[in-house]
């Protein structure tokens, strides 16, 4: 069996070398959420006909979804990592946690707006406590408590694991989440978009949001990678390879 | 040397933290004191119309209890934190998650307790019907160990840290909703004469698969936060 896997991985963690593979591939990442966030766009807005119910107000859905399934598909990477952090104590679980936390947020945060936006028109009122617009913002708060809790400790490493524990207790609110449509009768459409199976969206709607989709992923990749990059070098500064990259850059 | 037994040991916990109580029994007297004024605000701001009162009651009752557990819970560790004996106590031979679970019991005894003890001061005053009391109380009982057990161990958490007042209310509320939507459920149908066993059981399922959990998780975040 070839074992090359796993001593790669472990020797990814080590944060000199996480650095490296990190800066090397954020400007490919950066580029294909450009690109894809181009035709997706373009797509979404331009080519795909309008609906025949919502007419064009249903063009939200191309930042809408892609940012909600970012919202919780950013916290599984963080609950995962944080698991990772607590369990094996990888310094750089606890960066790649710690660093998720901001931008899905964000992402959240888009997914509330872009959907209140959408449901004036649409169910007259900016708001409604529906389970899923609950169980969303209830997401931004364990977000904003990860945060929150990771900045009140003076000593970042014992931070970032309480913040961990406290995201692996928070995960139990991501398949209420995802399910929410389904388990309870809301004002949410259910879902429409099926991995698996048949989805019931014509594909001329369907393709620019699966670019966006790409595009939204391409981006917290790219956005990781610098945050990693930038935690890295302040937590490690000190250290000779920091101390490298510090020399060959007042050189330049 | 012969080690005292766990049961031994489980009571002189209990005991040291009630003593402890006792004789600071101006801090159980607060958060009674901020449910009644908070409650009283309420006619103030909406009018004494009785029937909006009637309506708004159980929601305005469980929401003030909660709140005041939560002014309460910072001082769950605090002095022991302070005083080193949480160190102690991490060290003990006896499991941590067993000795958490009877200070968590203790802090329910000496905070929650007394506000479940006023709470049919708290519906009278809001006008809500005598027969959705024992539902109300019935409610009440099963959600805030639920509060107690889940602020425990945020507390544990936040133990490392200087001002974790606001930094709590933040994680803890969020994780308190779907308490808060069964109790208030459970009361809601009550008051319009609707079967309430339902959301009851579903507090109380909650309740026990915390009651075996939290102890647990609390004694995980507790060496997280003081192991430096």
């Amino acid at each position: 069996m070839s074992n090359w896997i796993p001593l790669w991985l472990h020797k990814l963690s080590s944060p000199p070398t996480f650095y490296r593979f990190a800066g090397a591939l954020r400007p490919w990442a950066l580029a294909l959420a450009v690109v894809f966030g181009a035709i997706g766009l373009y797509g979404g807005l331009v080519l795909a006909p309008a609906d025949y119910q919502q007419g064009d107000a249903y063009r939200i859905i191309f930042i809408h979804v892609p940012s909600a399934w970012m919202s919780m598909f950013i916290y599984a990477v963080m609950g995962v990592s944080a698991f990772v952090a607590l369990v094996w104590r990888i310094k750089l679980a606890e960066v790649v946690a710690m660093q998720s936390a901001p931008i899905g947020a964000a992402f959240t945060f888009i997914t509330l707006v872009t959907g209140s936006l959408w449901g004036k028109p649409m169910w007259g009122t900016w708001w409604t406590w529906d389970a899923r617009l609950t169980s969303e913002l209830v997401l931004l708060f364990l977000y904003l408590g990860v945060i929150g809790l990771y900045q009140a400790f003076e000593d970042r490493r014992q931070g970032a694991r309480a913040a961990s524990f406290l995201a692996i207790i928070g995960i139990i609110n991501v398949p209420i989440v995802h399910f929410s449509v389904n388990w309870w009768n809301t004002l949410h459409q259910g879902s429409t978009v099926n991995i698996f199976g048949h989805s019931k969206m014509s594909w001329d709607m369907l393709w620019p949001l699966l670019a966006m989709t790409l595009a939204t992923k391409f981006y917290y990749a790219a956005s990781l990678f610098l945050r990693a990059q930038t935690d890295l070098l302040s937590m490690e500064s000190g250290k000779d390879w920091v101390r490298k990259i510090a020399a060959s850059e007042s050189d330049r | 040397m012969n080690r005292p037994g766990l049961l031994s040991a489980c009571k002189a916990m209990l005991q040291r933290d009630l003593t402890l109580a006792w004789r600071r029994r101006s801090d159980i007297a607060m958060p009674v004191l901020y449910a009644l004024i908070v409650t009283m605000l309420f006619p103030f701001a909406l009018g004494p119309e009785d029937t909006l009162l009637q309506r708004i009651a159980g929601g305005v009752i469980l929401v003030t209890v909660l709140l005041a557990m939560l002014l309460a819970l910072d001082a769950m560790f605090s002095s022991d934190i302070d005083d080193g004996s949480l160190e102690q106590l991490v060290l003990a031979p006896q499991p941590l998650a067993v000795m958490l679970a009877m200070k968590i019991l203790a802090h329910w005894l000496t905070t929650a307790l007394p506000l479940i003890v006023i709470t049919p001061l708290l519906a009278a005053m809001l006008h809500l019907p005598a027969s959705v009391i024992p539902v109300l109380l019935l409610a009440l009982l099963l959600s805030t160990p639920l509060l107690s057990l889940f602020g425990a161990v945020l507390v544990a958490l936040t133990a490392g840290t200087r001002r974790s007042g606001m930094l709590l209310a933040l994680m803890l509320l969020p994780l308190c909703v779907p308490a808060l939507i069964f109790a208030a459920g459970a009361v809601a149908a009550a008051q319009q004469g609707l079967p309430w066993i339902a959301p009851i059981s579903w507090l109380a399922a909650t309740l026990v698969l915390t009651l075996v959990l939290a102890p647990l998780a609390c004694a995980v975040a507790l060496r997280i936060a003081l192991d430096s």
